[in-house]
């Protein structure tokens, strides 16, 4: 076990977001504000991450046929269990995060890992995979999230940053996540690609 | 990239005959055809029209060398489009609006939608409608109020508060009194332009003068404009809100952006169709979408989002109207559909 090769792959070389390319639903519509991201990004963390420890558990008694099956109930556990948790201790954060904590259950990047690393890999790799794309995650949507709130509204953590009527509005809208997710993307691609040379 | 300039490479047999036309000499035609919108704007809402122009060409020039020099590409600024977008931008925008909020439109309309989809040819919007778009979704209440002409010009700097605004004669058709406005303005003053609007938009007479000098150039064709703006006139001779269908007719056509967007904005080369048959069917779905957006949307104004809307459908209007080769027969075409 390699924990800088995997940190390393978690946040650049296979990064979820900007290389795998998935998890695209919540990354588009919650990185609105920093506080939003921060609680998306370790909810999904956490989940990820007690989903591939315990996946990796009960690896070798699943069988083939149904294990798609077996991540989801998995999954959706954990992701009720931080649901709970989020609606008890920080609501504000849960009401406007709404549908999309529940949603975790389909997030790509969990069935991906579960499928892709933890499915074949022992318990403490995939205990120190899930951490490592839960952080590669959180930092692309803490990027998005500064770039959308400080430019688009203004502020950063609810603190007015840039007066009122200045800000872009538009990158707060759809198009503007579409648009900094793919800037994002371009530039992470232009660095690998450098990085190769 | 390839060198396209410097390249002699000839696909075909001889004899070659070579044109002395070039995107800078389309581009400066473009230009001068704007000049009379220009000209009536400057002598409707007073000499802030030039400088609000000057700053979003100068913008726009700056934004696309920038991104060349960044990007390290051949600088593209010599072929004069991004100087016609700085223009047709301010055209687009209300006279009173600060100089750096058109810079983020420059922005959005060079860099965003043009350049990063690998500049001129190549972007799949209309840039100077795209950064219109963001500047309404960004600053709303500013994009959409607009400098009463007869009440005073806006001054070059300085506040914005003494200037006098007022709905446009599209917002009244939308939601007030139509007789009031036929009192307010006439046909005759709606043709001319003395009305309130965006920048460029208003003279329907300037607007038509530079379009007849695009067609006469041959840099447009008769299609697009023609279908357009004739779809418009029947459909809203066929179906007035209020008045006579000729009245009401008239006042959709001239009010509102309809003449600047059927000549200027829907016959740009990279975003319309390119055969004379899809052009026809641009036009009428620009046509369409206008009166569609002006009658059931909550905007006055449809042009801008139906030649964006359009846009998009370019791939799939070129490929269903895609000419038959020569020496294709009926049977043939036929038996290749079947396939």
């Amino acid at each position: 076990m390699n924990f800088g090769k995997q940190l390393k792959e978690g946040l650049i070389t296979n990064n979820p977001v900007l290389v795998q390319v998935l998890g695209m639903c919540s990354t588009m519509a919650i990185t609105t504000s920093i506080m939003n991201g921060l609680g998306m990004g370790v909810s999904v963390l956490i989940i990820l991450t007690a989903s591939n420890v315990v996946i990796s558990a009960i690896r070798k008694i699943v069988p083939d046929k149904i294990r798609i099956a077996m991540f989801i109930v998995v999954i959706a556990g954990f992701v009720t269990c931080v649901d709970l948790l989020l609606q008890a201790f920080v609501p504000a954060i849960a009401e406007s995060l709404g549908v999309f904590i529940p949603l975790i259950v389909v997030n790509c990047i969990i069935l991906g890992r579960a499928e892709s690393f933890s499915y074949k890999n022992g318990i403490a790799a995939s205990f120190v995979d899930g951490i490592c794309q839960g952080i590669g995650y959180t930092l692309v949507l803490l990027a998005m999230c500064f770039i959308r709130e400080l430019l688009g509204a203004g502020t950063l953590a609810g603190f007015r940053i840039i007066p009122e009527q200045f800000p872009i509005g538009v990158l707060t809208l759809p198009v503007g996540g579409f648009l900094v997710l793919g800037c994002l993307i371009a530039a992470m691609q232009w660095a690998l690609s450098r990085n190769k040379k | 990239m390839t060198d396209y300039k410097n390249l002699k490479l000839i696909a075909t047999s001889n004899p070659h005959i070579r044109g002395s036309e070039t995107t800078r000499s389309i581009m400066l035609d473009v230009i001068i055809a704007m000049l009379p919108a220009l000209a009536f704007a400057i002598f409707n809402f007073g000499l802030r029209a030039l400088t609000l122009t000057a700053v979003s060409v100068v913008g726009c020039i700056f934004w696309e060398w920038l991104y060349r020099k960044l990007m390290k590409k051949p600088q593209s600024i010599g072929d004069l489009s991004c100087v016609v977008t700085g223009m047709l931008l301010a055209f687009v925008c209300p006279v009173q609006m600060p100089y750096w909020m058109i810079l983020i439109g420059d922005f959005f309309a060079i860099i965003v939608v043009k350049q990063l989809f690998g500049g001129i040819g190549k972007n799949f919007l209309n840039p100077a409608l795209a950064g219109r778009a963001v500047l309404l979704a960004s600053y709303a209440g500013t994009m959409t109020s607009w400098v009463d002409p007869a009440a005073g010009k806006a001054p070059i700097i300085g506040s914005m508060a003494d200037v006098v605004t007022t709905a446009t004669p599209l917002a009244v058709m939308k939601t007030g009194d139509f007789a009031a406005l036929t009192g307010t303005y006439n046909v005759g003053n709606m043709f001319i332009g003395q009305i309130p609007g965006s920048l460029g938009e208003v003279s329907a007479l300037a607007l038509l003068i530079g379009g007849a000098y695009l067609i006469w150039r041959k840099v447009i064709n008769w299609q697009t404009p023609v279908s357009y703006i004739a779809t418009v006139a029947v459909l809203t001779f066929l179906f007035p809100k209020q008045g006579s269908g000729v009245e009401w007719m008239l006042y959709s056509v001239f009010g509102g952006g309809l003449f600047l967007g059927a000549f200027f904005m829907a016959t740009d080369y990279a975003t319309s169709p390119v055969t004379k048959k899809g052009q026809l069917i641009f036009g009428i779905g620009c046509g369409l979408f206008t009166v569609l957006i002006r009658y059931f949307g909550s905007y006055n104004e449809g042009v801008c989002y139906s030649i964006m809307v359009m846009n998009l459908l370019v791939a799939l209007i070129d490929k269903y109207t895609k000419p038959t080769r020569f020496g294709v027969v009926k049977s043939d075409k036929k038996e290749a559909a079947a396939k």
